[in-house]
């Protein structure tokens, strides 16, 4: 039947193409304001190509500055989860515990608590321990928020490492740590890299956290910072915001496609997640 | 581990604790202890019952109903269609989900305004337009959830989906099932633990969307898309009253913990 087949991939064809357009539409509309030099709040071709929006926002103070920011936020939480996670999921995943079942239940339970929740008395905790407005402590809860999830994917990498090789080096008298280090995290390099790209591009797009815990305009990362074009500033220029979405988005985009394939197309993470 | 004890499991005691006291911002010396009263007045609050309402018209439409559906027939979908169509589609749907949040929040407020494309669309083909974000703000950023969240649901679904063997749906087909009928009998109970993990975390993830809300309307106009998280955001920092905001918090919490113990039983199941 193979005319039917066709038709009938023909029909999917176009119901997808329908889904896509739809979902396009906001995306080109980021895409072409930012190049229109009339930019408006509707989808429209521009009224001729110019890179003027990217340069007046590619300042230090719009621009520059919560970048700067986002990255030392979120580069610091990536380490530290990173660090954190390898060192917590190594036990779990060498070492034979009647703790570990229950140990990782309560992180699979923690990685799908709304964090989103904890954020007020979180607030009111920081305020109490003077940690409120600064960027070590936005850090940290960066950090930790994260963590319950890198663990959990971390030790499913870590699972993958033949332990043979690490008896070897036993035998010849390294320490757990050592072997931790020298030779399972090497081994597993792709998916700590997971891990690192993962943690990063969910603390680059965080709002909330850097919304409540930062109050210095200029500690802001750039996902608080994008608040500032609306409102504050009278007329909101929207091809300047829609400039300032594309490169604030790209960075991640980037880092998405980069780990997609190591994720494995149909999504290895979704596995991660089942268990 | 310390970091997680510190800074999650803390944060969560403290939490407990202050939700039974009066706590407030505007830094009176010693709260006191109010027992239930938060929990008591919450309940008879009419704007926390109007957000508790809205969270779940918000969490129905857009996690239960949006993402969950659309997902599953986006991966449906894509297992018949050409490799072209299926990686652009897949790629625009993926894009929309790794934006960062305020950056989506911010296209769809574009998308969804009165002089924006939605109603430049309806304009168009001569439909009545309206603004949206006014009149019915709630249905907006459901859509806009819905927008952001689809690839999940996706890629579950489609992973799921891959697993099916072949011969399965093949042998139904030589017996002469129709579509429909291969979907409701087959696919569905092979999938169903995709399903029910899926609507789990939706559901999950959805409670605590805070951003995009913030950015498209702030809650209003009035108090109409002021779901839970907002509301305790505008309770203990526009009100002042921490203690009361914590309260909500808990609830949220609770709520979120019921849902992730579900979750967990169901991968029980599958471990």
């Amino acid at each position: 039947m193979p005319s039917r087949r066709t038709s009938r991939r023909l029909a999917a064809d176009a119901g997808l193409l329908v889904v896509a357009a739809a979902f396009a539409l906001p995306l080109a509309w980021v895409i072409l304001s930012s190049l229109d030099p009339r930019a408006e709040l509707r989808v429209k071709a521009p009224d001729g190509l110019t890179l003027d929006n990217f340069d007046a926002v590619l300042t230090p103070e719009i621009t520059l500055t919560p970048l700067l920011n986002s990255l030392i936020l979120c580069g610091g939480g990536t380490l530290l989860t990173v660090a954190c996670s390898a060192l917590a999921a190594y036990p779990l995943s060498r070492f034979r515990s009647r703790l570990n079942r229950p140990f990782l239940l309560t992180i699979l339970f923690a990685t799908s608590l709304p964090i989103t929740a904890i954020m007020v008395p979180v607030y009111a905790l920081f305020v109490r321990v003077n940690l409120i407005d600064t960027m070590q402590g936005t850090i940290f809860f960066f950090a930790a928020s994260q963590l319950p999830f890198a663990i959990w994917l971390m030790k499913n990498f870590m699972d993958g490492v033949p332990k043979e090789l690490e008896e070897a080096a036993w035998t010849d008298g390294a320490s757990s740590f050592q072997s931790l280090i020298r030779i399972v995290l090497p081994l597993m390099g792709p998916g700590v890299a997971v891990v690192t790209v993962f943690s990063f591009v969910m603390m680059w797009g965080n709002f909330f956290v850097p919304f409540m815990l930062l109050l210095t305009p200029d500690q802001m990362p750039a996902s608080v910072s994008i608040n500032e074009f609306f409102g504050n500033r009278g007329m909101v220029a929207y091809g300047q915001l829609a400039a300032f979405s594309v490169i604030y988005s790209t960075p991640v985009i980037l880092l998405y496609v980069l780990v997609a394939r190591r994720l494995g197309g149909g999504f290895a993470l979704g596995g991660a997640v089942k268990g | 581990m310390v970091l997680l004890l510190l800074f999650l499991a803390g944060p969560i005691a403290y939490c407990a604790y202050i939700a039974f006291t009066d706590l407030q911002l505007t830094g009176q010396a010693h709260a006191s202890f109010v027992g239930f009263d938060n929990f008591r007045e919450a309940f008879q609050d009419e704007e926390f019952l109007n957000a508790v309402w809205l969270t779940l018209v918000f969490t129905v439409i857009s996690s239960l109903i949006g993402q969950n559906t659309l997902g599953l027939a986006l991966a449906s979908l894509m297992q018949r269609a050409s490799k072209p169509v299926r990686t652009l589609t897949g790629g625009i749907v993926i894009t929309a989900w790794v934006l960062p949040e305020v950056v989506a929040g911010f296209l769809l407020y574009a998308f969804f305004r009165k002089e924006g494309t939605l109603n430049a669309i309806l304009d168009a083909l001569h439909l009545p337009s309206q603004n949206w974000l006014f009149t019915l703000p709630i249905l907006a950023v459901s859509f806009a959830n819905v927008w952001r969240g689809t690839a999940f649901s996706m890629l579950v679904y489609s992973a799921a989906l891959n697993e099916i063997p072949k011969e399965i749906t093949e042998a139904a087909e030589v017996d002469g099932a129709g579509g429909w009928r291969r979907m409701w009998h087959i696919t569905l109970p092979m999938i169903r633990r995709s399903i029910g993990t899926n609507l789990m975390l939706n559901t999950l993830q959805t409670l605590s969307v805070f951003g995009l809300i913030w950015v498209m309307t702030r809650g209003g106009p009035g108090d109409k898309s002021q779901t839970l998280p907002l509301f305790m955001y505008e309770q203990a920092f526009q009100n002042s009253m921490i203690g009361y905001g914590t309260a909500v918090a808990l609830l949220l919490l609770l709520v979120g913990s019921l849902f992730s113990v579900v979750y967990m039983r169901l991968l029980r199941t599958e471990v």
